[in-house]
């Protein structure tokens, strides 16, 4: 492969991919753990490496309404941001589906308020996976350097935008090797920006976000939603071309050991690195387990989950959210995914690690043996959590 | 820069007629002045609001130029938004045109939710145009209070009871807030003096950097007026003091236009159902608030604008 081996924390890796990318416009707007990649990108464009108009906003709410007036504008627009942020530009993140924008968002994962919490969890991040954003889950630094440039490439495929989500501090801010890619490769895979239609044409005026009444609005709707379902067709083109050149291969899922497995724990993000240890660990003493990784949630790849899952005996979600008041949402998720399956494994739910909290080793393994010894027959489902 | 009427009346006009505003509104008149002073090549943003769901209804459009709707408080965001794909797509040779950007709001929209906003599109310094069409209240939601709402004024959430009688606040000095952020150009114009308000929309369109007008827009729905009667009203508005026409240029304060003779503020309310109580005996002391407010603004910007001889 081409590529140059660097050491970069995960923020720091979406923000090189951001620059090598080097968009039109973007807006941005501090919170922890983010920061780092929009004080990186700031730092770019003070070097004159990068283009972009940077618009230093007032508030995450106005970073997506920027983003969205710029993306409507023609512009290729990228940001950032995270939790609180995430929540309080929540009424614009479903504008920018529906004017069916393709803005590119890396989101770090962490907790919300109240109280107050700084660390890692995805509670901000599910709040919003139903509002029309692909999202994209990356493990450590270079699937975030990977996602990100082929989120561009996806999004403006079939005018849908993408959140590139990675978890805060644990991907965020520690260092791992990646490999990135050669400049011309990023610029060439993504290619030039040219929408058809946009609000700088005066030649031909249109008029965006337009309202509604009950004998439109549903058809817009149904609309919105056979053009997210397009990623399932176009992402793995994407995929296959950046496979192409980079060898690094992305499906919907990553199976890890998952084929003879009895049982699979299902989890995203960093986590799974640690699951992947405890399996690599567990299969040494001839125990069959494995792990189902998520790489895209939204939209929800329901059948390759379930083909993956359903030859199990036992599944475990592991879930770094809480739904209150209902089951957590990827388990909700993945217990769907298996409904329509004829064999039907026995799916558990852990919630774990909310603001922060470690997860170690030896809770995923006794997880793991008490799922396989099925202890917890008597627990349908529920939140059971890791502590 | 002057048009006389009959220029201007054939000027090409980007906001087509057969909109759903109601008879004798007032914006209609606004936009399609501030659009003739922009020109053909510009884009414009609204709020929403009346202005907003009178003018694009799914499958139809009034606007004539290209133009944005995407939520209530963020005009000012989404124009800057705008403006920023511009300046990054002209560096690239990608847009060859010079565009003006306009966005345009209601009072709910820019005195209080949309504050945030434009006060981010002003001191970011994105070349664009923000109207302020003031109605006074919440008009499209069915006329509640904003922080723009005139004292006394009965709305829908400043009922006329026993004990409260209107709107008991004044409202906030909008012009001079966005004044505050050191731009280039900000005024204050009212529909009737379409001379005005033209040759202002130049003058902001023209800013080296963002411009902010504040236009006095009549609602006869909810301020409760004859649906002929917009010009007039606004007319009395002018001329009783309630709403000073005035320009604040690169810092210099020049008041546009000053009553020959004074009229009470009576003059302006009585035409208007919002503030018939006022004119009651026993509602006397509010009414005497009411002009004391009004004296003591008009003495302020009276001062400020004397400042600018002094050179201050
Ligand atoms: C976040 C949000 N809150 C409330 C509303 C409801 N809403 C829509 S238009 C409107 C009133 C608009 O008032 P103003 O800005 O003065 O414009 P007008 O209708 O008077 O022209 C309100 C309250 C909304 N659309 N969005
Ligand atoms: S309610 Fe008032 S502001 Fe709204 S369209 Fe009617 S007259 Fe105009
Ligand atoms: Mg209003």
């Amino acid at each position: 492969m081409s590529g140059k081996k660097v050491a970069l924390t995960g923020a720091h890796a979406a923000a090189e991919a951001m620059k090598q990318i080097n968009p039109d416009v973007v807006p941005v707007y501090p919170i922890t753990p983010q920061t780092p990649i929009i004080e990186k990108f700031c730092y770019f464009k003070a070097e004159g490496q990068v283009d972009a108009e940077v618009v230093l906003a007032e508030s995450e709410h106005s970073v997506m309404s920027i983003s969205v007036g710029a993306s409507a504008a023609g512009a290729r627009v990228m940001t950032a941001s995270a939790s609180q942020g995430i929540s309080l530009m929540n009424e614009v993140l479903s504008v920018a589906s529906g004017m069916r924008l393709p803005i590119i968002m890396t989101v770090v994962n962490r907790s919300i308020s109240s109280p107050l919490n700084i660390h890692c969890d995805q509670c901000s991040t599910m709040n919003v996976r139903d509002l029309g954003w692909i999202q994209l889950f990356a493990e450590n630094p270079q699937e975030a350097y990977d996602f990100t440039i082929i989120a561009t490439k996806l999004a403006e495929a079939i005018n849908m935008p993408v959140m590139v989500c990675q978890d805060g501090f644990i991907t965020s801010h520690c260092v791992e090797m990646l490999e990135i890619i050669d400049d011309k490769k990023v610029k060439g895979f993504v290619g030039k920006y040219n929408p058809k239609e946009h609000l700088l044409d005066t030649s031909r005026p249109l008029t965006f976000g337009a309202w509604q009444l009950p004998n439109t609005y549903m058809e817009t709707k149904i609309e919105q939603q056979e053009a997210i379902n397009r990623a399932l067709k176009e992402y793995p083109k994407v995929a296959k071309a950046f496979a192409k050149i980079t060898g690094r291969n992305y499906a919907f899922v990553e199976k890890y050991k998952t084929n003879d497995a009895d049982a699979i724990m299902v989890a995203t993000c960093s986590t799974a690195g640690t699951v992947k240890a405890v399996i690599d660990r567990m299969r040494k003493k001839k125990k069959k387990v494995g792990l189902l990784k998520i790489y895209m949630l939204r939209p929800f790849p329901k059948t390759e989950i379930a083909k993956a899952l359903e030859k199990a005996n036992a599944v475990c979600v592991l879930d770094r959210a809480i739904n209150f008041g209902a089951e957590a949402p990827l388990y909700t998720e993945i217990k769907n995914a298996l409904f329509e399956s004829k064999k039907k494994p026995r799916v558990e739910s852990r919630v774990f690690g909310l603001g922060g909290r470690d997860i170690f080793e030896e809770q995923i393994e006794a997880v793991f043996n008490s799922i396989l010894s099925n202890q917890n027959k008597e627990k349908k489902g529920g939140n059971v959590y890791i502590k | 820069m002057a048009a006389n009427i009959k220029e201007f009346a054939e000027m090409e006009s980007y906001f087509a007629p057969g909109h759903g505003s109601c008879s004798g509104c007032g914006f209609p008149m606004i936009v399609r002045t501030v659009l003739k002073a922009a020109g053909k090549n510009t884009v414009a943003c609204i709020a929403t609001g009346c202005l907003e769901v009178t003018t694009t209804q799914y499958p139809r459009s009034s606007w004539k130029i290209p133009c944005i709707h995407s939520l209530f408080e963020n005009a000012g965001a989404t124009i800057s938004g705008v403006e920023s794909a511009y300046r990054a797509l002209k560096k690239q040779g990608k847009i060859k045109d010079n565009i003006n950007f306009v966005a345009f709001a209601g009072d709910g929209g820019t005195y209080d939710i949309g504050l945030q906003s434009l006060s981010g599109m002003l001191e970011r310094g994105h070349k664009a145009v923000f109207v302020l069409y003031d109605n006074g209240a919440y008009m499209n939601t069915g006329n509640q209070r904003s922080s723009g709402t005139p004292y006394a004024a009965k709305t829908s959430t400043t009922p006329v009871g026993s004990v409260l009688k209107g709107n008991m606040l004044f409202r906030k000095d909008i012009a001079r807030i966005a004044a505050a952020h050191n731009i280039p150009y900000a005024a204050q114009a009212a529909v009737h003096d379409w001379q005005d308000l033209f040759e202002k929309a130049k003058k902001a369109f023209a800013a080296d950097g963002p411009a902010f007008l504040n236009v006095l827009s009549p609602c006869q729905l909810n301020w409760g007026t004859k649906t002929d009667l917009a010009i007039e009203i606004s007319r009395l508005a002018v001329n009783t003091k309630f709403w000073p026409l005035y320009e604040i240029e690169n810092g210099v304060w020049k008041l546009s236009y000053k009553p020959q003779t004074p009229v009470p503020i009576s003059e302006f309310l009585k035409h208007q159902k919002r503030f018939r109580h006022l004119l009651e005996p026993e509602n006397k002391k509010y009414l005497e608030k009411m002009q004391a407010g009004i004296d003591r603004e008009w003495g302020l910007l009276e001062k400020q604008c004397a400042g600018e001889k002094n050179g201050v």
